[in-house]
């Protein structure tokens, strides 16, 4: 019995996976898109997802460049930071340095926006999102979050407009924490927003997920920043 | 649950008999899944919000519940009493993943707004119910024939109410592969200077429960004989 449900399940599993897997991938572009504040659809997001995202860079731990792609994504090219899993990576025990991490520059309206993808953990299990910074890098220019099994109703609203457009104008702080969420952080602070009621658990893996990613781009964008001053 | 065990029969009987027409057709109304026994009544308060995620709902059920009580029919000889519960559950857990794996598959967007009902298909009351009072002691015939009926008889439940909700909540219908229709005219809305509003209420759970209980109440005063002290 157990051998026929195992290979039923593996059968299943193994033929419908590339289809999920571009499923996926466009549910990603959406996802970035969204962040941007640009609306799309699962169909239409292949088409529009190169007139805003310019580069798609690859990070080390350090915020060195790795690798850049431009244009269209080539979903079986594993050096494309567009396929970087950092779903993956967050739930494998390797250290950071072994990592890469990918950073969306996109342009919007003329202006630069640095789209970051962040990855962690909710209650019941994993939760991410993109986040997207304006040109100077400080300035929150929008949010999109997902959750794989979130309490409906409670932590699972970080997947709704009302919690992602908290984020909007609010900025990174120099020092760490670089973000976080309490309760009355959207009226007090400008590196923090208001949480879930009865979702605490989820809103502080959100504010956790962004303070943890943020610092690892902070060499990348002190980089640039320095650059650009010279 | 009065209905089992009035299958069995020694003779061969055809497709339409009595009995087999009173098992597709009991579970559709006197002893609905949803409306008289209340089971499965968790999904249908979370889903029915929109009728696409209720039709898709539907049919994943109606195809747990049919694979799973055609296995355990098959089974039933074979399955050591004490671990019955388990074996269902088994037989069961293996469906729902084929079924969610294919949602997400050939349906993402639906798949992501059902997200963790699919799942709890698992412990839908109405499958464990069948599995353990019907599948186990009868032919996979009949079984089947079970396993529609109950499974249409939640259908009809979840499809009435997510109509309900979605035309006076959203406005709108939708189906599968449709997507949304928003068939009333926009400048009727408030917003644009109409006189309608949609009831918001109606997107909240709890219009569910009561549209299932109006259901209920309208079943009961048409049969009385369902009415308990």
């Amino acid at each position: 019995m157990v051998v026929i449900v195992g290979s039923a399940l593996a059968y299943t599993s193994l033929s419908l996976k590339p289809l999920q897997k571009k499923n996926a991938a466009d549910k990603q572009m959406v996802d970035i898109l969204g962040a941007l504040g640009v609306s799309t659809t699962r169909v239409e997001a292949k088409a529009d997802f190169p007139t805003y995202v310019k580069e798609r860079l690859s990070l080390d731990f350090e915020g060195n460049v790795l690798h850049v792609s431009t244009g269209d994504v080539d979903p079986v090219d594993s050096s494309d930071p567009f396929n970087l899993d950092v779903k993956k990576d967050y739930r494998s025990k390797r250290p950071p340095s072994e990592l890469s991490f990918p950073l969306y520059v996109c342009e919007k309206e003329g202006e630069k926006i640095y789209v970051i993808p962040v990855v962690g953990s909710g209650l019941w299990g994993p939760i991410w999102g993109f986040v997207a910074l304006e040109s100077d890098m400080k300035t929150i220019y929008g949010a999109k979050f997902d959750h794989k099994g979130e309490t409906p109703g409670l932590g699972a609203e970080i997947k709704e407009n009302f919690f992602s457009d908290k984020f909007k104008g609010k900025e990174i702080a120099d020092s760490s924490p670089y973000f976080t969420i309490f309760k009355g952080g959207s009226d007090t602070h400008i590196n923090s927003v208001d949480g879930i009621t009865g979702g605490t658990i989820t809103s502080v893996g959100v504010g956790e997920m962004i303070h943890r990613t943020i610092s690892i781009y902070q060499g990348y964008f002190e980089s640039v920043t320095n650059s650009s001053e010279q | 649950m009065s209905t089992e065990n009035s299958a069995i029969t020694p003779k061969r009987e055809s497709l339409f008999s009595k009995n087999n027409r009173k098992l597709l057709k009991d579970p559709l109304g006197d002893s609905n899944p949803i409306t008289i026994q209340v089971l499965g009544i968790c999904s249908a308060l979370a889903i029915t919000v929109q009728l696409q995620q209720a039709v898709i709902m539907s049919l994943s059920v109606l195809f747990v519940m049919i694979g799973g009580n055609v296995i355990v029919s098959l089974l039933r000889n074979l399955i050591p009493d004490r671990i019955r519960i388990i074996v269902q559950l088994v037989v069961i857990a293996a469906l729902v993943i084929i079924v969610d794996e294919v949602l997400k598959a050939y349906q993402p967007d639906i798949s992501e707004k059902l997200s963790v009902f699919v799942g709890l298909i698992i412990t839908n009351c109405i499958i464990m119910g069948r599995l353990e009072a019907f599948a186990l002691a009868n032919k996979p015939g009949p079984s089947v024939l079970d396993a529609i009926g109950n499974g249409m008889g939640y259908a009809w439940v979840l499809l009435a109410v997510s109509i309900v909700r979605e035309i006076f909540g959203s406005g709108a219908i939708s189906l599968p592969g449709m997507g949304q229709v928003k068939f009333l005219p926009q400048d009727w809305f408030i917003s644009s200077g109409g006189f309608y509003e949609n009831n918001n209420l109606m997107i909240l759970p709890p219009m569910a429960l009561v549209v299932v209980g109006v259901i209920i109440w309208i079943q009961r005063s048409r049969n009385e004989a369902l009415i308990e002290d």
